[in-house]
């Protein structure tokens, strides 16, 4: 099993409220290292067996038409995770 | 004649849809997104509400459903469609209207009687309108930020598919204060706040004359239905 990863962020020139929020937070912290910060998403797309080069096309192609709008988002990344995710653990090995 | 008003999973607003279709004069009929089936309806309403849950992007998933395939096959042969806040955004992610809809700028849900400016009052869902128009319906959304690039901006302004104006506040940060648009055919109006909310006597937007009597809202019902008699 493969898992291919998509990173999209908000265009970095609107406004991310929630980003603002969280960056108002650490400030309160006393977190002042920190000057902003910016919420973007991370798709896992679990693949079984290995990734062809037509089905990481395919995953940039999806991650461009539906998992982003690029009206409001860049897609950053797509990429094939080297070590897949272990099951239930929700975090990468 | 029928309008139908989709059902999304997580829709809210279908049922008050239908009925401001039937106070308008018309036939409500509902119609169920796993469906590809459009039951002969001459016009289409996507409703207000969280189609999925908001999940990817408010109503980038609904915009891929199978009734949507239909929907926008229709939009393109000339069908009346309004999308009314989900439902704007529905249409904006199924490439039907410009733009998209971000989280409002001041972060928060916001609920209120919203003035609006009619700006195009030749689309099948204003044409019962005066240009300048001023209207109140209510408008109760969190990500109703409409923005597009500088480019679709000029063009839309240009070609008068801005189809209403925010007055008095801008209430989500929308660009050019802009709270609906049209197509260039002006079969295809969105808008964020809720015509359907403000059809019924007793139930409406607050006005000078009495509590809860606005109804401006059912000119955009009633103003289909006129252009369906003409035509017909």
């Amino acid at each position: 099993m493969s898992t291919i990863v998509v990173e999209v962020m908000p265009k970095a020139e609107l406004l991310d409220p929630a980003g603002k929020a969280v960056a108002g937070a650490l400030a309160r912290l006393g977190k002042t290292e920190f000057s902003a910060v910016r919420i973007g998403k991370r798709f896992e797309l679990t693949v079984e067996g290995e990734v062809t080069e037509a089905v990481l096309a395919d995953a940039q192609r999806l991650a461009d038409d539906m998992l982003s709008n690029s009206v409001i988002e860049d897609v950053v990344r797509v990429y094939v995770l080297e070590k897949p995710v272990l099951e239930g653990t929700g975090s990468a090995a | 004649m029928k309008i139908g008003v989709v059902t999304f999973p997580g829709s809210l607003d279908d049922r008050d849809a239908q009925r401001a279709v039937r106070r308008a004069g018309g036939e409500a009929v509902a119609l169920w997104h796993g469906d590809h089936d459009l039951r002969g309806v001459d016009a289409i309403v996507l409703p207000g509400g969280f189609s999925y849950g908001d999940y990817l992007r408010c109503g980038a998933i609904a915009a891929r459903s199978p009734i949507m395939s239909e929907v926008i096959s229709a939009a393109n042969s000339g069908m009346p469609v309004l999308g009314i806040c989900n439902g704007f955004q529905i249409l904006v992610e199924a490439h039907l209207l410009p733009g998209g809809l971000i989280r409002n700028n001041h972060g928060d849900f916001v609920c209120r009687d919203q003035r609006l400016r009619v700006e195009n009052a030749s689309t099948a869902w204003t044409s019962g309108f005066e240009v300048g128009q001023e209207i109140t319906i209510p408008l109760k959304n969190a990500e109703g930020g409409f923005i597009v690039d500088a480019e679709t901006l000029k063009r839309i302004e240009g070609e008068g598919q801005v189809a209403f104006r925010y007055l008095d506040l801008n209430p989500n940060g929308s660009l050019d204060d802009i709270a609906g648009l049209t197509n260039a055919a002006g079969n295809v109006v969105g808008l964020m706040p809720h015509p359907e909310h403000a059809t019924e006597p007793g139930f409406g937007p607050d006005t000078p004359d009495a509590m809860r009597s606005g109804t401006d809202g059912l000119t955009f019902f009633t103003s289909v239905l006129e252009g369906a008699l003409a035509r017909a």
